[in-house]
């Protein structure tokens, strides 16, 4: 109340419980990224620090765009995110090679990253123009799975078996919050149980088959593919309670674990700071993402709930598919750990997903207002 | 119409948002709390496990090979200790260019191309850590040569320790054996990481290999905090090795070279016993290869060399050649006599030979009426034949088991021979025949089934010179056994007293007398037949080498209270008392008179063509030449390289 009356409106407007989280948890990825370099801000934990101020404030800006502006920009959105996704498919053909990027001269631009809010913006569209009653029907379901499996198939000939499962994850997501009925749900989580076994023997690159059977067994090939899930696993599991102390973590210093600023640098986090810094860190995600939910709960409309929520659940999908994968409960599929592993798209892509949700946030908290 | 239901539907759609919406988030909750869980576990349930993981990966443990025991003689003197090594090896998992590593090394190193052969060989069969030698025994400055340049070969590692060192080399080569890298059944046996470190060694053969267990010691550990690619960080606490006890022996280093020196090339054993204790003072056997080349592994060509050499320089003879006594045994079979109560003084007339049937058993002289005392001291087999007759197979077998004969002993020396004492039973068993007359009459005189070693030769003399049935020992602190012999203190004098006068009155060794003042060696000289030549002929110098007859000679000193007792057996050195007794002398003398010992060997070797070192050299050195000549493709390189170095002057 107090601050209410110091500070100008615009700035308590701010969801700033939210940010003040935000900015913890980016601030540790700064931190853990400094050790990691062997307590040295370059190379990683320099640029990190300033690309997530450059984010934060494009995030900001985001915000203050009306939330119904979303729902025109979605669909063309989507589009054209699908056409650079089949441009960097076809140059990769002509290339001869698999290509994830965009080249465009200044910036290199990976249309998979983008596809992760747009599908979930265009399927909250999708289900925002169908008549409620067409939603338990036929015409309710094939054009989402269409929106969903063009870019996900896309994305899976790349290869990335994560990001094609985060786009997936993001669809299904929307259509759930959206009404499909239930039993497809429970149906389709059948027969993806029946299909797994088939798709790893007969779908998945050689290299993406070895790693879901390393991750099934990871001490059948300790010094191969399943060097990483092991490695990770040592490192979690030294770092007991308390963990080893900040620049003591052998695992990360000594290079035994990969991609330790990358994909893995939950478990550089944790052989230093131990289980409390990884609670803390887990709880902090956990606080996030339920303000992105609470978002979705107060949205003044269909499509912002079905968005809000979304691109929450897009957030959440990024740190369990992370977690569970350095922690062996999943294979290695190459998805970061949101803000705090190094690497740009990842960032920018959760801070476009909190940009939107504040710019909803925004119209959801003037709505009563009016 | 259609309006009201669309608005009740919306509602019904909000209200099923909020629902499914609460369901997402327990989903995220649950898979949140499931995350936590899974952490807490690993962090907290495993993290001894894994803590000990993270510790194996930053730690690399070193083993430091133990240093190993010394085996010293009776007064304390180095028989086999270490010397500090420098080497270099090849970790097969670091190498990124084999061959360029291996020309670099060469170069550095001036490798030959035999030994890279070698190097090349080795890391095709390595796999993963194992090391491959390329060098041992580098002096200082070619091992640094290669140390300052590590970073820029991986894979080599250069490493400083310590190497076994034999100070008399080929004279202790078959007493002592030698050691050498763990094989690779050697390590799938036990899977000690001990057996893979660089600069370990076991013991290969003899006592080396025996008292393996004694001598190892236990390894020490060298902390090294590395990276997952290999490379040190900084040292951690080191562990000492713990070296491996000292092992005294009851050899006499002094009398052990000697007496292997005194051997010369011929292919022969002397074994020198103590007879108060059973200290075996000596046991050499020569030829010999050098104990310290084979430690370090040696090439093709020597081993080719060593192999093909009629003279066997790899069997130790003292306890694995075995060669019919001949009359060496006559001892034995006296002490049989008397023990069966034959009458000293009883005289059998030789006539030069003993008619048995239609077959007639040749003395080698018509030595005339002859009582016990003449009959060893001229070696009259008539003598024996008659005797030996009398009394039977089983006495005379009984008197030569009770001598040491047919035993092996509790030595720690791998595979000693039994050898032969025949009697009836055996040769039923092993032949299944009858046992003849004929049989007993040739036993009686060392001949026939007989089959002894060279230390059992030497057990035997130095029971008839004690009365004690000692058992031999080489361990220091080995138990003294030397119960009674249950001969009559007379009968030993009479035998003993024939041996007297074998070598000082009018017998067969007179020339081999002991030129030491005040003592008196007694002793037995034997001539075994290698094959049987017909017509009663010898195998002498009209024979080739290897059918000419074994010569033979068993002693004790001084006579009247003996405390020496040896034995020598030359293999086809054509006579006990041209070959074997004056080595037997020169040894004994050694004992008592080492000047004079040494100068008489000196003029020996001079003769020989230089000292034992030098001998194998320049034998190998020939060997080589003659190996290497014919072949063409050899030769090139280093004649250009003299070429090229006349040049450069």
């Amino acid at each position: 109340m107090r601050i209410g009356e110091l500070v100008p409106a615009p700035l308590t407007r701010l969801p700033w419980h939210m940010l003040v989280l935000l900015c913890a948890i980016g601030g540790f990825g700064v931190v853990v990224l400094y050790s990691a370099a062997g307590g040295s801000l370059t190379p990683w934990a320099y640029s990190q620090a300033l690309r997530f101020g450059v984010f934060l404030c494009m995030a900001l800006v985001l915000s203050y765009v009306p939330a119904h502006v979303w729902g025109r920009v979605a669909l063309p959105g989507y589009a054209i995110t699908l056409v650079a996704l089949l441009l960097v498919e076809l140059l990769g053909a002509v290339r001869g090679g698999s290509q994830r990027w965009l080249d465009l001269g200044i910036i290199r631009l990976q249309p998979s990253e983008f596809m992760k809010p747009f599908i979930v913006l265009a399927c909250a569209k999708f289900y925002d123009l169908l008549p409620p009653n067409e939603t338990r029907r036929l015409g309710g379901l094939w054009p989402a799975a269409l929106l969903i499996a063009m870019p996900a198939g896309l994305v899976m000939l790349q290869p990335d078996l994560g990001t094609a499962l985060m786009i997936t994850g993001g669809g299904l997501t929307i259509m759930f919050l959206a009404g499909v009925p239930l039993r497809l749900f429970i149906g389709g989580a059948l027969a993806f149980a029946l299909f797994v076994p088939l798709a790893v023997n007969f779908l998945l690159h050689e290299y993406q088959r070895n790693r879901v059977l390393i991750f099934l067994d990871p001490e059948s090939d300790p010094l191969g593919t399943g060097y990483h899930i092991s490695q990770s696993k040592i490192a979690i599991g030294s770092g007991g309670l308390f963990g080893k102390g900040f620049g003591n973590g052998s695992q990360v210093h000594l290079d035994y674990l990969p991609e330790g600023h990358t994909d893995f640098v939950f478990a550089t986090m944790a052989e230093e700071w131990g289980l409390v810094g990884g609670l803390l860190l887990i709880l902090a995600f956990m606080l996030l993402i339920r303000w992105g939910m609470g978002v979705a709960q107060r949205a003044p409309n269909r499509f912002a709930r079905l968005a809000a929520a979304g691109l929450a659940t897009t957030i959440f999908f990024y740190v369990a598919i992370n977690l569970m994968m350095v922690m062996g409960l999943a294979p290695v599929v190459g998805i970061p750990l949101p803000l705090v592993s190094f690497g740009g798209s990842a960032q920018m892509t959760t801070l476009i997903c909190i940009g939107i949700l504040m710019s909803i946030d925004r119209a959801a908290t003037r709505q009563p207002r009016w | 119409m259609s309006g009201p239901v669309r608005i009740v539907s919306e509602a019904a759609q909000t209200f099923s948002f909020s629902r499914r919406a609460a369901m997402l988030g327990a989903g995220q909750a649950g898979i949140g709390l499931l995350l936590a869980g899974r952490m807490g576990w690993l962090a907290v349930a495993e993290n001894e496990r894994y803590s000990l993981l993270a510790e194996s990966n930053r730690v690399n443990l070193t083993l430091i090979p133990p240093r190993r025991g010394w085996i010293v003689d009776r007064q304390g003197r180095p028989i086999a200790n270490n010397r500090t090594d420098f080497r270099i090896d090849l970790i097969p998992e670091r190498i990124e260019d084999a061959e360029q590593v291996l020309l670099r090394l060469t170069r550095l190193l001036s490798l030959e191309p035999d030994q890279v052969e070698r190097v090349r060989r080795d890391l095709k069969d390595a796999r993963g850590f194992t090391p491959v030698v390329v060098a041992e025994n580098l002096d200082w400055e070619r091992y640094a040569s290669v140390v300052v340049r590590q970073p820029e070969l991986p894979g080599v590692a250069p490493s400083q320790g310590y190497a076994r060192n034999y100070p008399a080399g080929a004279a202790v080569a078959h007493l002592i054996g030698y050691v050498g890298a763990a094989s690779a059944e050697q390590y799938q046996e036990v899977k000690d990481p001990l057996y893979l470190a660089p600069g370990f060694k076991l013991g290969k053969d003899g006592m080396e290999k025996s008292l393996e267990e004694r001598l190892r010691g236990r390894p020490g550990a060298k902390r090294v905090e590395v990276t997952a690619r290999g490379r040190p960080v900084r040292d951690l606490e080191t562990r000492r090795d713990v070296p491996g006890a000292t092992t005294r022996l009851t050899i006499h280093a002094g009398l052990q070279e000697y007496a292997a020196r005194r051997l010369g090339d011929e292919s022969g054993a002397a074994v020198v016993i103590d007879c108060n204790d059973g200290g075996i003072l000596a046991m050499a056997s020569m030829p010999a290869y050098d104990p310290n080349a084979f430690s370090d592994g040696i090439g093709q060509l020597e081993w080719g060399m060593l192999r093909d050499d009629d003279h066997l320089p790899l069997v130790n003879k003292s306890v694995q050649g075995l060669y019919p006594p001949g009359s060496t045994f006559k001892p034995a079979t006296a002490t049989a006599l008397l023990a069966a109560g034959v009458d000293p003084e009883r005289v059998v007339y030789c006539g030069g030979g003993y008619q048995l049937g239609n077959r007639r058993f040749g003395c080698l002289g018509r030595h005339g009426p002859m009582n016990l005392h003449r009959a060893i001291a001229r070696s009259c087999n008539t003598y024996f034949y008659a005797m030996g007759r009398e009394i039977g197979i089983e006495r005379i077998a009984a008197a030569a088991r009770a001598l040491g004969l047919g035993a092996e002993y509790p030595l720690p020396i791998p595979s000693q021979r039994y050898g032969t004492v025949p009697d009836a039973v055996w040769k039923e068993r092993k032949y299944d025949q009858q046992w003849t007359q004929a049989d007993t009459l040739n036993t009686s005189i060392g001949q026939g089934y007989l089959l002894t070693s060279p230390l059992q030769l030497a057990v035997m003399a130095s029971r008839i010179a004690s009365g004690r049935a000692l058992v031999p020992r080489l361990l220091a602190d080995a138990p003294v056994v030397g119960p009674s012999l249950g001969v009559s203190a007379e009968d030993l004098a009479r035998v003993r007293a024939g041996m007297d006068e074998v070598v000082n009155g009018a017998g067969t060794a007179v020339r081999s007398r002991l030129q030491v003042e005040g003592v008196r060696m007694g002793g037995k000289t034997g001539t075994a037949q290698v094959r049987r030549i017909a017509g009663g002929a010898r195998g002498g110098l009209n024979v080739p080498w290897k059918y000419r007859d074994h010569g033979l000679f068993v002693c004790f000193a001084p006579v009247d209270n003996p405390r020496y007792a040896a034995a020598v057996v030359i293999e086809h050195g054509m006579s006990g008392s041209g070959a074997a007794a004056p080595v037997a002398r020169d040894i004994l003398t050694y004992l008592y008179d080492r000047p004079k010992a040494l100068e008489s060997l000196a003029a020996l070797e001079k003769g020989w063509g230089g000292d034992l070192r030098t001998r194998m050299a320049a034998k190998e050195a020939a060997y080589r030449q003659a190996k290497l000549a014919p072949d063409p493709a050899a030769t090139p390189t280093p004649v250009a390289a003299t070429t090229a170095q006349a040049a450069g002057e």
